[in-house]
C-alpha cells in the first residue's frame, strides 16, 4: 500500500506541474496567484499572434520533412544492423548510429553549426540559417531514435517469414515490400512519431542552426519564457498538451484494437 | 507403407537421380555441420533426413532450398547445378518447422503468394488457390487469419502454400513436430496420401524416428554432419550398417566379440559376456579373429523357463525387470555375467499359467537369422 | 543486381548521412578548438592556409585550453555541472525506484496503461514542463502562495534561480528516462526467486535488500546514466531555473558561443565535455549493444 502511494505520488509530481498550467492558461489574470475568472482571451491574442503562428507552421513543416527522412534513414541503418552482420566498418556505424541517443544536445547542435558554416564557406551551400538547416540537423538526430525502435521490432521478427518470401519465387525488393515492411510498419509509424515530436520540440539544437529568417516555434517560446511567466504561452501549452493527448488515445486505441484483433 | 505398389528406382542403376548431393560440406567458422554428403535422390520418392538436432539435417535441406551455400561440394536438382542460383529461382519449395505464414495475409493470399510471383493471371491465381485449398481440406477458410487458425489448420494452409507452386520438390522441415501426438499421428498418413496424389517428390527432416519409418520411402540417417546409412525403413531396422545406426533406432541389445569361424553361410563368434559362442546367419564375411559386434533386437528374442531347441542361440539368466506396458512387457534379464539383456514379449494371453515373475530364472533363445554381425 | 551491390546500396544512404553530419562535424569542433579567435565571419582564423611561396603553413594554438584551465569559472562550471546532475540522478532514482517497482508488481492488465502515464509527459513540450515551474517556484508563485497560507513559513522562500529549483526540474525532467529501464529489470525478474528467499527464511526486506535489489542493479546503472549524461550539459533548465551565478558546462558554451562568439573557446568547451562524458558515454554503448547482441 506503501508502494502504490509513492507511485502515486510519483504521478502527482509529474503532472501537478502541468495540470496547473492548463488551469491557469484560462485564468484572466495575468497574476499566477490570483484567480481572476475564467478567460479564453488568451488563447485569443495567441491566435493572432503572427510570430507565433508563423513559427507553428514552420515547426510543422520541419518535423513533417525531418520525421519522414528520419524514419527512412533510420530504417536503413536498422536493416543493415539487424541483418547484414559482417561488413568493413560496422563498429563504427553502429557507434554512429547510436551515439546521437547519448551526446549532450549543446554539443551536436554547435558541431552541426561548425558543419553548416564549413560548408557555406567551402561550396556555398546550404546558404545561411534556414529551413534546410534546421531539417538535416533534426533527422540527423532524430534517425538514432528510429533505428532504435524499428532495429527492436526487426530483430523480433521471424526470419523464416522472409525466407519463404524468398522460396516463394519472391526477390529480395519484394521481400521487403510485400512481407518485411508490413509487418515492421506500425515500428515505423512509432518511430515516425518519435521523431517528430523530437523535432517539434527541439530548443537547443534548434537555437544552434536556425536563423533570423527560420525560427522555429521552440525558440520563439524560449525567448518568450525567459523573459518571465506568460498566459499566452500557458495557453499554448494546453493546446500542445490536448494534441498530445488525442494523438494518444488514438494511438492507444489502435493498440488497443490490435490487441484484440490477435486473441492469441 | 508410401507406396502400395513398391517402386524402388534406388535399385536400378540406370535411374537418373532428381537430386544429387556430389561432396557437399558445409563449414560455420570451425564447426563442420555437413561433411561431405554423397545422396541421391529419386522422382516420387517420400526421403527423410533422420538425426538429432545439431546432426546437420537442417543445414542439408537449408542448402537444397539455397538458404545456405555449400563450402565444399555441388547440389543438382533435375539435372542442373544449382551453385549461385538464389532460392526464389529454384524449382524447390520449403514447408518451414514455424509453418512461417504471412500473418498480414488471409490463407488464400498466402497460399496464391507463390503463384503471384510468378507472374500468373489473377483468374488462374484464384482457381489454383481454390484447387489446392480443397485438396488439403481448408476450402472454407480462405478468407480467414493465420492467427484464428489451429495448429493442424495452419500447417495444412503451409502445405498448401507449397503444394500451389507444383514444384519438383517439396522440402519440409519437421513438419509434424508442432502439432500435439494424436494430430501428428494422423497427418502422418494424410501427408503421404497427398504426396502419393499430387506426386511431388519430398525430403523431409525429422528427429521422430516413429514418424520417418512411417512415412518414408527411404530414410537417411545423420550424425555429426555425416550421413551414416541410407535405405529403406526395414533396411534401416532389421540391417542397420554400424553400430550407431543399430542402436539410434530402436532398441537393440549388443554384445562386442570376436570372430572364431568363418563359413560361408554363417560365421560364429565368442563373446566374454556369454557362455555360449553365437552362430549368425548373416552379414558379409568376417575374417577369424577380427573384432565384432552382434546385434539381436529385443524382439527377436524369446524367453521362457525351458531351454530353446537345438540349433538356436541361447543364453541363462534370472529377470530382474519387468515393464509391463499392456500389449507388451520388456523383461530385462541379468546374465551369470552381470550383463544385462532386453527381451520384448507380446502379451498374448490374458493369464499366462504361471507369468514370469521378478528372479525367475529363464533362458533366452534366437534364431541365427536374426542377429547381426556389426564391424563399424 | 548482385546482393552485394544490393546491400551496399542498402548502406551507402544512412551510413554516409551519418559520416557527413554526424562525424565530420566533430572533427570540425576539434579543429576549431585549435584556431584562433578572430573578428569576421566565421569568427576564427583557418587553421591552416597557402602562405607565400606555397609553403603550408600550420597555425594551431591551445590558446583556448589554456584558457579554459587557467581560469577557475570553467573548472567550477565543471564541477558543478556534474554535482547538480549527480543530484538530479539521485533524485530520479529515488523517486523512480518505487515507482517502477510499484508498476512492475501491479496486475498485469494495469503495467501498460501506468507505464503509459509515465512516458506520457514525455511526448509533451519539455520546454513547457520546464516553464511550467517558474509559475511554480517563484518568489510570488504557487509554492510560496500555498506554503504562507498554511502558515509554515512567513517570508517567501528564494527557490528560484537557485540551484535547488534547477535540480527539481532535472528530476522532474528526466524522471521517465529512469523509471523505464528499471522497470524493463524489475519486470523480467523471477517472482519464485522472492518466494525462494521467503521459504529460506527471508523476511520480506530482507529479501528485497538480497534478491530484488543486486538483481535490479543493471536497470539501476543504466537508467542513471541515462538521466546523469544528458544533465550534464543540460543548458535550458539552468537557464530558465537557475540564477545568474548557477554555472552549468552548457550555460557556458551557450555564452561562450551566443553572447562572447568565441567559437574557438566554445568547441574547447564542447571537447573538455565530450571528455568528462566518455567514460559515462562508453558504458551505456556497451550495455546497449549487449542488450541489442542478445535480442537478435
Amino acid at each position: 500500500m506503501i508502494l502504490y502511494s509513492l507511485l502515486a505520488l510519483a504521478y502527482a509530481f509529474l503532472y501537478l506541474p502541468i495540470v496547473v498550467m492548463v488551469i491557469f492558461s484560462f485564468n484572466a489574470s495575468r497574476l499566477v496567484t490570483v484567480w481572476g475568472g475564467f478567460s479564453t482571451k488568451w488563447y485569443g491574442e495567441l491566435l493572432h499572434d503572427e510570430k507565433v503562428l508563423d513559427a507553428a507552421w514552420l515547426s510543422l513543416k520541419v518535423a513533417m520533412t525531418s520525421a519522414t527522412m528520419a524514419t527512412v534513414l533510420g530504417t536503413l541503418a536498422a536493416v543493415v544492423l539487424v541483418r547484414f552482420h559482417r561488413f568493413a566498418g560496422r563498429t563504427l556505424f553502429s557507434g554512429l548510429v547510436t551515439a546521437p541517443l547519448v551526446m549532450p544536445e549543446v554539443i551536436t547542435g554547435l558541431a552541426l553549426l561548425l558543419l553548416f558554416v564549413a560548408m557555406e564557406h567551402s561550396f556555398g551551400w546550404p546558404a545561411g540559417r534556414s529551413m534546410t538547416t534546421l531539417v538535416i540537423a533534426h533527422a540527423t538526430f532524430s534517425l538514432s531514435f528510429v533505428t532504435v525502435v524499428v532495429r527492436s521490432r526487426l530483430a523480433q521478427m521471424d526470419l523464416s517469414l522472409e525466407e519463404a518470401a524468398m522460396d516463394l519465387g519472391a526477390r529480395p525488393l519484394t521481400v521487403f515490400m510485400s512481407v518485411t515492411l508490413p509487418l515492421i510498419a506500425p515500428a515505423l509509424l512509432a518511430g515516425w512519431l518519435l521523431a517528430f515530436t523530437l523535432s517539434i520540440d527541439d530548443v537547443v539544437i534548434s537555437a544552434f542552426v536556425s536563423g533570423p529568417g527560420a525560427t522555429p516555434l521552440p525558440i520563439v517560446i524560449f525567448s518568450k519564457v525567459r523573459l518571465g511567466v506568460s498566459p499566452e504561452i500557458n495557453a499554448l501549452a494546453t493546446i500542445v498538451v490536448a494534441l498530445v493527448g488525442v494523438a494518444m488515445a488514438i494511438a492507444g486505441r489502435v493498440a488497443l484494437n490490435r490487441e484484440h484483433a490477435r486473441p492469441a | 507403407m508410401a507406396s502400395p505398389t513398391p517402386h524402388q528406382p534406388w535399385t536400378d542403376p540406370q535411374a537418373v537421380p532428381l537430386i544429387r548431393f556430389e561432396g557437399v560440406s558445409k563449414r560455420f567458422g570451425d564447426f563442420v555441420a555437413v561433411e561431405k554428403v554423397d545422396l541421391s535422390i529419386f522422382r516420387g520418392e517420400f526421403f527423410s533426413l533422420l538425426g538429432a538436432s545439431g546432426c546437420g539435417k537442417t543445414t542439408l535441406l537449408r542448402m537444397l532450398a539455397g538458404f545456405e551455400t555449400p563450402s565444399n561440394g555441388k547440389i543438382f536438382i533435375d539435372g542442373v547445378e544449382m551453385t549461385g542460383i538464389p532460392p526464389y529461382e529454384r524449382p524447390v519449395n520449403m514447408m518451414f518447422q514455424s509453418y512461417a505464414l504471412f500473418p498480414h495475409m488471409t490463407v488464400a493470399q498466402n497460399v496464391g503468394f507463390g503463384l503471384k510471383q510468378d507472374g500468373l493471371p489473377k483468374a488462374r491465381i484464384a482457381d489454383k488457390v481454390k484447387a489446392v485449398l480443397d485438396l488439403v481440406q481448408m476450402g472454407k477458410f480462405a478468407t480467414r487469419k493465420p492467427h484464428q487458425l489451429s495448429g493442424g489448420q495452419r500447417q495444412r494452409v503451409a502445405l498448401a502454400r507449397c503444394l500451389a507452386k507444383e514444384p519438383k520438390v517439396l522440402l519440409l522441415d519437421e513438419p509434424l513436430a508442432a502439432l500435439d501426438k494424436k494430430l501428428r499421428e494422423q497427418t502422418q498418413l494424410e501427408l503421404v496420401n497427398i504426396q502419393n496424389r499430387v506426386g511431388i517428390t519430398f525430403v523431409m527432416v525429422t528427429h521422430d524416428q516413429g514418424e520417418a519409418m512411417t512415412m518414408s520411402s527411404r530414410i537417411g540417417v545423420m550424425n555429426t554432419g555425416l550421413i551414416q546409412q541410407v535405405g529403406t525403413p526395414v533396411d534401416i531396422y532389421e540391417y542397420p550398417g554400424s553400430r550407431f545406426v543399430a542402436d539410434f533406432i530402436g532398441a537393440a541389445n549388443m554384445f562386442e566379440g570376436s570372430v572364431t569361424v568363418d563359413s560361408p553361410d554363417h560365421v560364429t563368434t565368442t563373446c566374454p559376456e556369454l557362455e555360449h559362442d553365437l552362430t549368425i546367419a548373416h552379414g558379409d564375411s568376417v575374417p577369424v579373429g577380427s573384432p565384432v559386434t552382434v546385434m539381436v533386437r529385443p524382439e527377436k528374442m524369446a524367453v521362457s523357463r525351458d531351454k530353446p531347441a537345438e540349433g538356436l542361440n541361447w543364453a541363462k539368466g534370472v529377470i530382474s525387470d519387468i515393464a509391463y506396458l499392456g500389449d507388451v512387457s520388456t523383461y530385462h534379464v541379468r546374465l551369470a555375467s552381470g550383463r544385462k539383456v532386453q527381451v520384448l514379449q507380446t502379451n498374448l494371453r490374458h493369464t499366462d499359467e504361471q507369468p514370469l515373475t521378478w528372479d525367475d530364472p529363464v533362458y533366452l533363445g534366437w534364431h541365427p537369422a536374426n542377429a547381426l554381425v556389426l564391424t563399424r | 543486381m548482385t546482393p552485394r551491390l544490393g546491400r551496399f546500396l542498402v548502406g551507402l544512404p544512412p551510413y554516409a548521412w551519418l559520416a557527413l553530419f554526424f562525424l565530420v562535424p566533430f572533427l570540425i569542433v576539434l579543429k576549431i578548438s585549435l584556431s584562433e579567435p578572430a573578428a569576421g565571419i566565421p569568427p576564427y582564423m583557418p587553421l591552416w592556409e597557402w602562405g607565400e611561396g606555397a609553403a603550408l603553413e600550420i597555425r594551431a594554438t591551445l590558446a583556448s585550453y589554456a584558457g579554459l584551465f587557467g581560469d577557475e569559472l570553467y573548472a567550477y562550471a565543471y564541477v558543478n555541472s556534474i554535482r547538480i546532475a549527480g543530484i538530479a540522478t539521485l533524485g530520479c532514482l529515488l523517486i523512480g525506484y518505487p515507482a517502477a517497482y510499484a508498476i512492475a508488481r501491479s496486475p498485469t492488465a494495469w503495467r501498460q496503461s501506468l507505464l503509459l502515464l509515465v512516458a506520457l509527459p514525455f511526448w509533451t513540450s519539455f520546454l513547457i514542463r520546464v516553464y511550467a515551474w517558474i509559475g511554480i517556484l517563484k518568489t510570488e508563485g504557487l509554492l510560496n502562495a500555498l506554503l504562507l497560507g498554511l502558515g509554515v513559513i512567513t517570508e517567501p522562500l528564494q527557490i528560484l534561480q537557485t540551484d535547488l529549483a534547477v535540480i527539481i526540474g532535472m528530476t522532474y525532467s528526466y524522471l521517465p528516462f529512469m523509471v523505464l529501464p528499471l522497470y524493463a529489470t524489475l519486470e523480467k525478474m523471477d517472482l519464485s526467486l522472492l518466494e525462494a528467499a521467503a521459504d529460506l527464511g527471508c523476511k520480506p526486506h530482507q529479501a528485497f535488500l538480497a534478491v530484488t535489489l543486486p538483481l535490479s542493479v543493471p536497470g539501476i546503472v543504466a537508467g542513471s546514466l541515462l538521466v546523469f549524461i544528458p544533465a550534464v550539459g543540460e543548458f535550458v533548465i539552468p537557464d530558465l531555473l537557475g540564477g545568474p551565478d548557477t554555472l552549468m558546462i552548457g550555460k557556458v558554451l551557450w555564452a561562450e558561443f551566443f553572447d562572447n562568439r568565441d567559437w574557438p573557446m566554445a568547441s574547447a568547451v564542447a571537447v573538455a565535455m565530450l571528455v568528462v562524458l566518455v567514460v559515462p558515454i562508453m558504458l551505456i554503448q556497451s550495455a546497449r549493444s549487449k542488450a541489442e547482441e542478445s535480442e537478435g
